[in-house]
């Protein structure tokens, strides 16, 4: 656990060296193999294409679309399908009448809705949130109720023994006690919203990493193809350090250091 | 006050089991009696322990008794009032630890006094509470940084400080080394001896019983019924060693130097 808290130096050194070597292979393989920059374009030239994309600034332009519509979606479907979860998992009825439903619509890919999301909302940000909501919606809701329905029936007792009321059970045991659960729900969520605004922005918009990555292709441009998935990548990394960060607060450690 | 008296008790489950436990013959889907016709009667400020083999029952007659669990029939009544559900007055201590993960210590503590307006008076309170379990420096820790015996001791921490009438116990020293758990009967034992409250405790250590108990009752297998109840009028610290007492000395002695001072 001390490594994890006090990173030590070849903890900090080991993913840069992993890295690293990715890069010479890659290097390495376009060098030997000799193929054409249309086909797989070496570090260097994704390199100073970036660059280029810095520049112009069209690379923060696009960043920051993608990341507006994931975190708007991401936020929606958190706000809404974790308090649904909460009744799921609390109510044996609600379960019962609407966990069917959930069953039914989990299994749809969100690409299967883009034809009507953008029938109904149009050209823009909207279709991009929707679908990502959509994406994100259902493995919060089934995870939250999945984690409330497990909570530990002697808390409830607890509950009882100290006269709570309904809306402190939820606020000091339900809320508390799922948390774990949530963080690591939300931590898969975040990545499959990723690769979902990635899909959306290639149809509906005009703006984003998707949207980069296809017009690069239209126009041949390999390296900056490749620019787009590196970004991607890249802040995919940062928005599971941030849940992970979450996950290390002291409150919310107790699902993962228990005994 | 604390003053139970079970009459005519009976509990029955249905039983749901798919397949058929070795030594069970009851038919799959029928009712088993748990309990059978239970007739107790808990002097306030008694400490009962519950002896019996495993599944007999004596936990859910403690759960019927905090108000968890109902009974099939016959009454329970606490001070003359039939229970209604489970109430800060009788505090259920539970045998794997019924602390709350999330909050610490002192927090876990606060839980039964949070009602209470004067934030200064309510933190003297879980102050001298968890003083009084010998957790003092331990308010800000998290339950999962405690050792097992200390768990307990908060525990109890969280259940005194609010005053209850009643404490069950289901078998608060089970899963605990060999010291902490004579420390800990020793401290419950003074702590009784000091308070007076009712304390019923489930247990199947018998020398816990012998120790503890103001009176002990024995359950039969199940379908359960009460096989001895008799009161144990020995003064503590109790000793079972006297007739040997050069042993006797020896035990008190390796008990006085591994820190359990009388061997209650």
């Amino acid at each position: 656990m001390d490594s994890q808290t006090h990173p030590t130096f070849t903890h900090r050194l080991a993913p840069f060296l992993s890295f690293t070597v990715l890069v010479l292979i890659w290097e390495v393989a376009v060098r030997f193999a000799k193929l054409d920059s249309h086909v797989l374009p070496g570090p260097s030239q994704v390199f100073f294409s970036m660059i280029e994309l810095i520049k112009d600034g069209s690379i923060f332009k696009h960043t920051v679309a993608s990341l507006f519509r994931v975190t708007a979606g991401f936020y929606l479907a958190a706000a809404l399908g974790i308090p649904l979860g909460i009744v799921l998992g609390r109510s044996h009825i609600a379960s019962l009448l609407f966990s069917p439903i959930i069953n039914f619509l989990r299994p749809i890919s969100p690409l299967a809705w883009i034809p009507l999301a953008m029938l109904w909302f149009g050209i823009g940000d909207k279709p991009a949130v929707f679908l990502i909501f959509l994406a994100s919606f259902f493995p919060i809701v089934v995870a939250t109720m999945v984690a409330v329905q497990s909570i530990n029936p002697t808390f409830f007792h607890v509950a009882a023994n100290f006269n709570f009321s309904r809306f402190e059970v939820i606020q000091k045991i339900v809320i508390p006690a799922i948390i774990p659960a949530i963080i690591t729900a939300l931590r898969l969520t975040v990545t499959i919203a990723w690769i979902v605004v990635v899909a959306a922005e290639m149809i509906a918009v005009q703006s984003g990493l998707g949207y980069l990555i296809l017009d690069a292709r239209n126009g041949l441009r390999l390296d900056q193809v490749m620019d787009g998935m590196i970004v991607i990548g890249l802040i995919g990394i940062l928005l599971d350090s941030i849940m992970r960060r979450l996950g290390r607060i002291d409150s919310a450690a107790w699902g993962i250091r228990q005994p | 006050m604390g003053h139970i008296v079970i009459s005519g008790l009976n509990k029955e489950f249905v039983n749901r089991r798919k397949s058929r436990r070795e030594d069970d013959t009851a038919p799959l889907g029928h009712v088993v009696p748990v309990l059978e016709d239970i007739n107790i009667e808990i002097e306030d400020g008694e400490m009962v322990c519950f002896l019996g083999p495993s599944g007999c029952g004596k936990s859910t007659l403690m759960r019927i008794v905090a108000g968890f669990d109902k009974q099939s029939s016959g009454s329970v009544m606490i001070d003359s009032k039939a229970i209604t559900g489970p109430s800060s007055d009788n505090i259920f201590v539970f045998q794997h630890s019924g602390l709350l993960p999330w909050m610490t210590v002192a927090q876990n503590v606060e839980l039964g006094i949070r009602h209470m307006k004067d934030a200064h008076e309510r933190c003297g309170k879980i102050q001298e509470y968890i003083e009084m379990v010998e957790l003092e420096g331990f308010e800000d820790h998290y339950p999962h940084q405690l050792s097992g015996g200390m768990l307990r001791r908060a525990e109890l921490a969280r259940a005194l400080v609010v005053n209850p009438d009643i404490l069950i116990m289901d078998e608060p020293f089970s899963g605990l080394d060999f010291l902490t758990h004579m420390k800990l009967r020793e401290e419950v034992v003074n702590m009784h001896q000091f308070l007076g409250k009712t304390i019923l405790i489930v247990t199947h250590d018998i020398d816990d019983a012998l120790v503890m108990g103001d009176r002990i009752i024995v359950f039969s297998r199940r379908p359960s019924q009460i096989k001895l109840n008799r009161k144990l009028d020995f003064p503590h610290p109790r000793n079972f060693f006297k007739k040997d007492t050069e042993l006797a000395k020896l035990r008190d002695e390796l008990f006085f130097m591994l820190g359990v001072n009388y061997a209650v």
